[in-house]
């Protein structure tokens, strides 16, 4: 982990990856609180975790897998009760391909 | 009968022995839910009319069951098939689930009355519950003061008598830090002894479900009646809740109370605070435990894992709301990844954008390792060191926060100063452990007395004998029975 500072362009591409459209006064303002809290975070380079086990959950997982019968799934009304737009039965969506798209 | 006097044991008793209809009981808290939510703004919405319906269900013995005609409040992260579950976000302002999360359902299979839904820090991002789309929450002891967060609207409604109980959920210490600022009990149950279905997702490896009360018994009975193994949730423990889980009032087979140094610092803490904690020891040395120093020396690396672990789980679990299937969806959006990034944009507020981008940052290319893996082995290291310390212990007493509530506003624009806050809770949700905070007195603020907390932290699945050892400070100083003067 390096005490690097974290520019403004580090911030737009992680707002990228984030899916996240910011203006250039949020990334500004972002940069800078960023950078404090990963700052603060290098804190973690004090300490040696040379062949401690990473411990991504505090419960040992496991699969857990339920009999292979039918049952009932969600009805087509209940999916689509939030939709921010529907037709019938699907979902409906602005037209997003096309010359220019970003997709 | 004075709701503004009870606890939720004795609202049961109420009903049960007929001294009151479960109608009248509910009315009466929707009646001052009413008078004075204006002012603190603990819910986001109540369900009058289906709330007193129930309540009349009750009274006509059509609904039975050991919370029969108990009011109380969900925190807005907790699906509903009635009412809207809005996470405190304009991402989420119009949703309706369609099922009950199996906390709210067991509860309410139990009997008990769901009031409403209170606010909270958007996505429970936020330990002051000012991160909220709808408006902050204020703290009934002062409302220029915040209640603590992230389910500081569940913590002010039980202060404020707005429900006899309420549920919270805790993923740094949002139960138990504004359970300390509010002046009420509030309890993390082991990681897994309480099902998540149906509750949001923030940090899915440290996020839990739990309760707040007017006292430990009350905390016990609604961790009674929510949890157990739950085959809806793969991260459900399959260990039966023990039936004497609230049987608060029996003396606990061992009493060592563990006391860490890392928690002690006189700079660090609020002198009534560490005052608070000198008591708290007497208090326990004169019911004949032992008092044991315990060394947990990675407490300070706490709050920087926490941050890299909460925001990536984050990042992960908040990819899902981008305008398509439901959500805020932006208006003529340009081509479909301009679709994705102005709804996510328009939808989260500040704390959600900076917690994604910062989970994102650590889980991204060449900074993996460097962040989010390294992250993990201190929690190992975390988790390690609550391991040993319970070999020679039965409980830790610590703070749960340094000091009283602070101003609104104050902390607002700085994270890292907001962060902080949770530095004596966080690594119970690293280890997955189980936490109380319960009252412990007051400290000057501006002139004023602002309540403090005192926390105690238990092995895994050893809620029985935590609530036990917690019950025998409550009863020796009876700082739950002060209330806020409305």
């Amino acid at each position: 982990m390096s005490e690097q500072k974290i520019t403004e362009e580090d911030v737009r591409h992680v707002a990228k990856l984030s899916r996240l459209r910011l203006n250039d006064d949020e990334i500004h303002h972002f940069t800078e609180q960023l950078e404090a809290v990963l700052g603060y975070i290098s804190k973690l380079n004090e300490l040696d975790v040379e062949g401690v086990e990473p411990m991504a959950h505090a419960m040992d997982m496991s699969n857990v897998l339920r009999e292979d019968i039918e049952v009932d799934g969600i009805s087509t009304k209940d999916a689509l009760k939030n939709a921010p737009a529907s037709d019938d039965a699907y979902f409906e969506v602005p037209k997003v391909l096309g010359e220019g798209s970003g997709a | 009968m004075d709701i503004t006097k009870t606890t939720l044991s004795e609202v049961r008793e109420a009903v049960t022995g007929k001294e009151v209809s479960a109608v009248e009981m509910t009315q009466a808290y929707l009646d001052r839910i009413a008078k004075y939510d204006g002012k603190i703004n603990a819910y986001r919405e109540t369900y009058d009319e289906r709330a007193l319906e129930r309540a009349k269900l009750v009274d006509e013995g059509k609904i039975e069951g050991p919370l029969a005609g108990v009011p109380i409040a969900i925190k807005d992260l907790m699906c509903t098939e009635y009412g809207k579950t809005c996470c405190s976000s304009k991402m989420l302002a119009k949703f309706e689930a369609f099922y009950n999360s199996t906390a709210v359902k067991r509860l309410e299979d139990a009997g008990a009355i769901v009031l409403g839904k209170t606010n909270m820090d958007e996505f429970a991002m936020g330990s002051s519950t000012e991160t909220c789309a709808f408006g902050a929450t204020k703290n009934p002891w002062d409302t220029d003061y915040v209640p603590g967060g992230s389910s500081g609207g569940a913590a002010a409604a039980m202060a404020a008598d707005f429900c006899a109980g309420s549920l919270g959920s805790d993923t740094g210490g949002s139960i138990r830090q504004p359970a300390s600022l509010c002046g009420v009990t509030g309890l993390k149950p082991t990681y897994g002894r309480v099902s998540r279905w149906g509750l949001v997702a923030f940090a899915s490896s440290l996020d839990q479900i739990g309760p707040f009360g007017h006292s430990v018994k009350d905390c016990a009975t609604l961790l009674k009646y929510m949890g157990g193994h739950d085959e809806l949730d793969s991260t459900s423990a399959n260990i039966a809740i023990p039936e004497d889980l609230d049987d608060v009032d029996t003396k606990p087979k061992k009493l060592r109370i563990g006391i860490a140094k890392q928690y002690m610092s006189d700079e660090a803490n609020d002198p009534a605070v560490a005052s608070a904690l000198v008591k708290a020891i007497e208090i326990y040395k004169a019911a004949g435990a032992e008092i044991v120093e315990v060394d947990l020396p990675h407490t300070e690396y706490g709050i920087p894992v926490y941050y890299i672990v909460a925001t990536a789980e984050a990042s992960s679990n908040l990819a899902r709301y981008d305008g398509v299937h439901y959500g805020h969806r932006t208006q003529t959006p340009d081509d479909l990844v301009d679709l994705y990034a102005r709804s996510r944009a328009e939808g989260f507020g500040d704390e959600v954008k900076r917690r994604i981008m910062l989970g994102t940052y650590a889980l991204s290319s060449g900074y993996y390792d460097a962040y989010y893996n390294r992250s993990l082995k201190v929690r190992r290291l975390i988790s390690n060191d609550f391991k040993t310390a319970f070999e020679s212990c039965d409980a830790i007493l610590c703070p749960t926060t340094t000091g009283p509530a602070f101003k609104l506003g104050e902390k607002k624009d700085d994270p890292l100063s907001m962060y902080l806050n949770d530095i004596y809770t966080v690594t119970a949700n690293l280890a997955g452990i189980p936490g109380i905070s319960m009252p412990a007195g007051t400290a000057e603020v501006d002139g004023k007395q602002m309540p403090i907390g005192m926390q105690l932290l238990g092995p895994a699945f050893e809620e029985t004998s935590l609530l036990r050892i917690a019950r025998i400070y409550e009863a020796a100083t009876d700082y739950n029975l002060e209330r806020p003067k409305m």
